[in-house]
Parts: C-alpha cells; sequence; structure tokens
C-alpha cells in the first residue's frame, strides 16, 4: 500500500490542473472561431440563416453539456470515426462556446447604433468590411466583460468533461480519493484549485464591467 | 458501415424516460423555491448594517460561482461523510442545487432589490410602515418583478446542470439514460431521445414561469 502524503495529493492535482486548463484554453480559441461564424450567420441579411443559427443556440443553450458530450462521444464513432475522450471533449465544448459566445457579441453588434452602418456604406466600405473595420471592434468593446465571464463558465464546464473519461482535475481526483479515502481533503483542494483558476478572471470581468459603465 | 439507428426499445422505455423527467421537475422544483428564500434573505443580508454579514455572504457568492456543480456536488456527497453528516442522494442532490442556485439568485435578487427607487422605501417609512414590512411589502414585491426574467433564465439553466447528479445515482433523467443505454447498447438512440426531452423540458418549464409569472406578479413580466 503506498501512502499518500498531502504534497502527493496536491502535486498530482495540480499536475492534472494543467490538462484542464488546456481543454479551457483550447475550447476557448474553437469557440471563438465558430462563434464567430455563428456571429455573420446569426447577423446575415437572409432569413433562413438567421434562422439556423438561431435553433443552433437554442439547441446548445437548451440542452444539457453533458447530453451534448454523450452524443458527441456515442454519435461520432457511428460515422465511422474513431473518437477518444479527448476528441470529444474539445469537440463539445467547442460547439458549446461558440454557441454561447455569438449570442454574447450578437448582443454587442445590436448595441451598435444603426447609423454606424450607414457612415460605413457611404464610406464605400462593402459588408464585411463594414463588419471588419466599423461594427465588430464596437461590438467586441461592448462584450468584453461577459465574454471573460463565459470563459469563467467555460472553465467550471471542462469538470464534465470527466464523466465521459477525460483525464482532467475532476477524474484525476475522483481516482486518488478511491486510493486515499480522503473525500473532504480530495474534493476541497479541487474546488480551491478551480477557485484560484476562475476567481481572476471573475474580478477581471468585473472590472471591465465597471469600465464599461463609466464610459 | 452499416449502422442503422434502432428505436424498437423506446415502448419499454418510455415510463422509466417518465419517471426519470419527473425526478429532475421535482429536483428543480425543491430547489428552485428553496433556492429563491434564501436568495431573498442572502441579498437582504448583503445589505446588512453588519460588516460580518455581508462579508460572509459575498465571500460564499463568490466561492460558489468560482467552482464547478459537479465538485460541489462531490464535496457535499463524498466529502461532508468524513465530518459525520452523511446524506441520501436525493437530499444531496437538492442541497447542492439549491446551494449552487442560492449563490447566482443572491446576485439577482440583489440587483433587483438596488432597482427598487429610494422614495419607494421613504415614502413607506413615512406611511408608519415598520421597516420589515417595508421590505416585505414594498420593496420585493417590486424587485421580484425587475428580476423575474432572469430568476427564470436561472432556474431553466440548473434544470439543465441537475444532468450531472446522476453521478451520485439519483435516478434521475440522465441516469436513466445511463441505465438505459447499458441495457440496450443502444447509447446515441437514449442520449439523443433524452436530449430532446431536455431541450421539451427547458422549453416548457420557461413558458410555464413566465406564465406563472404574469399572473402572480401584477402588470405582467415584460
Amino acid at each position: 500500500m503506498i501512502e499518500f502524503t498531502l504534497w502527493d495529493i496536491v502535486r498530482n492535482l495540480l499536475m492534472a490542473a494543467r490538462w484542464t486548463i488546456l481543454l479551457s484554453a483550447v475550447a476557448f480559441a474553437g469557440g471563438t472561431i465558430v462563434g464567430l461564424l455563428i456571429l455573420f450567420m446569426r447577423i446575415s441579411k437572409r432569413r433562413w440563416v438567421r434562422r439556423f443559427a438561431e435553433y443552433y443556440i437554442g439547441l446548445f443553450q437548451g440542452t444539457p453539456l453533458l447530453m451534448q458530450l454523450f452524443l458527441l462521444f456515442f454519435g461520432l464513432p457511428l460515422l465511422g470515426l474513431r473518437i477518444e475522450p479527448w476528441t470529444a471533449a474539445v469537440l463539445g465544448l467547442t460547439l458549446c462556446a461558440s454557441a454561447f459566445l455569438a449570442e454574447i457579441w450578437r448582443g454587442g453588434v445590436q448595441a451598435v447604433p444603426l447609423g454606424q452602418w450607414d457612415a460605413g456604406s457611404s464610406l464605400g466600405l462593402h459588408y464585411l468590411k463594414q463588419l471588419r473595420l466599423i461594427i465588430l471592434p464596437q461590438a467586441f468593446a461592448m462584450t468584453r466583460a461577459p465574454t471573460v465571464g463565459f470563459l469563467v463558465q467555460l472553465i467550471k464546464s471542462t469538470a464534465l468533461t470527466s464523466i465521459i473519461g477525460f483525464e482532467e482535475l475532476v477524474r484525476t481526483s475522483n481516482a486518488i480519493n478511491n486510493a486515499t479515502f480522503e473525500p473532504f481533503k480530495v474534493y476541497g483542494f479541487v474546488a480551491l484549485i478551480y477557485f484560484a483558476l476562475c476567481f481572476p478572471l471573475t474580478r477581471y470581468a468585473k472590472m471591465l464591467e465597471l469600465r464599461a459603465l463609466k464610459h | 458501415m452499416g449502422y442503422a439507428l434502432d428505436f424498437g426499445w423506446l415502448d419499454d422505455a418510455i415510463l422509466l424516460i417518465a419517471n426519470g423527467a419527473a425526478m429532475t421537475m421535482f429536483l428543480i422544483a425543491v430547489s428552485a423555491v428553496a433556492g429563491t428564500v434564501l436568495s431573498i434573505l442572502g441579498a437582504a443580508g448583503r445589505r446588512s448594517r453588519h460588516a460580518v454579514i455581508r462579508q460572509a455572504i459575498a465571500a460564499y457568492v463568490e466561492f460558489v460561482r468560482n467552482t464547478p456543480f459537479l465538485v460541489q456536488l462531490f464535496f457535499i456527497y463524498f466529502g461532508l461523510p468524513s465530518l459525520g453528516i452523511r446524506l441520501d442522494p436525493v437530499v444531496a442532490a437538492i442541497l447542492a442545487m439549491t446551494l449552487n442556485m442560492t449563490a447566482y439568485t443572491t446576485e439577482i435578487v440583489g440587483a433587483g432589490l438596488d432597482a427598487v427607487p429610494k422614495g419607494q422605501k421613504e415614502a413607506a417609512l413615512a406611511l408608519g410602515l415598520r421597516p420589515r414590512q417595508v421590505f416585505i411589502k414594498i420593496v420585493l414585491p417590486q424587485a421580484l418583478k425587475v428580476i423575474y426574467p432572469a430568476l427564470t433564465s436561472q432556474i431553466v439553466i440548473m434544470m439543465l446542470e441537475s444532468a450531472v447528479v446522476s453521478q451520485i445515482a439519483v435516478r434521475e433523467l440522465t441516469y436513466e439514460a445511463d441505465m438505459l443505454q447499458a441495457r440496450t447498447f443502444r447509447a446515441f438512440e437514449t442520449y439523443f431521445i433524452v436530449t430532446l426531452v431536455y431541450l421539451a423540458m427547458s422549453i416548457g418549464l420557461r413558458r410555464l414561469l413566465v406564465a406563472g409569472g404574469n399572473r402572480l406578479l401584477s402588470g405582467g413580466v415584460s
């Protein structure tokens, strides 16, 4: 029988936290890219494209993330794709993040006064250039706080990937708990690690929010 | 790959799925009510004269909001027994959901309380109402009306998040899905159907809450 010292527990948890951070970062980056696509569709001039994006967002916001992960994890192999927990986790969180981010940014785009579009077209800019040079910079500036707030939510959501077998913080803590029988200590430390990751971001989001209010 | 989807198992499973859905609704009903009541107390305490109460509630809110629900659930279900508190899975789930929801709704209710104009409180005091009456009869109803839409969203989010309580063997919707797919070997179809059930439940719950709010809160919810 191996004895686990407190340091062994903490060290293993911190090692596992690296995967939580990596997964959050990759999913946030992926979610940003796909989210931009969904955003463009959501504000498209074509009605059916807008509709599609609306349903896409509604679907991801109206079902549990756990179900989305299960569907990818069990569904993609049916299409003949070999899938590992890491792939399903990244894909699931990316798609989910894209829906939430697109909806946040759409709020920003809508808050940009219509005159800005007019000004853009009177300068002879075509649609994409209006978006890129005039509308999106303002929309992103306005939605910085909720975007950071969503990143916190995304970091917490990575905990669910433990259920489909991805070795991140929670899954590692389950294993450590099974070896040490010290759930109070183990899950307490896990909570502290998540808190250490999320709290600075929450603070940062709060700061951005206050700064936006001042302007 | 010649995989054919098969929903033949569904006939026998409908009752189980319905039972699971009922359990999910029960969990969210209890924790939504308890969470709302607690968050009214929390929001009032957040505006208390005593700094200790204010800070304790602020710390609680920050801690819950910055840790995953799954970890909170494991801490309550697996961790508390080492302090001699052993909970039934359903009780642990309700406790975790209530505590989690309270942290979010305390902020929401607080924002509502701040949105009520000060003159309302002063007018009520001038009419001779006692401070507690002022809070319950004048400030709170107006605050609830303002925050009702946000509260509704939070309840729906909590309902969706309650899927993870299947991990401590509470027999709710996700747990029944796990059991079904283990029996039928039709994992994708099972989770597909259950996802649709969740989608219907989140849409239905939102409609129900909005309709209920229109009735209860005078003047309706915008």
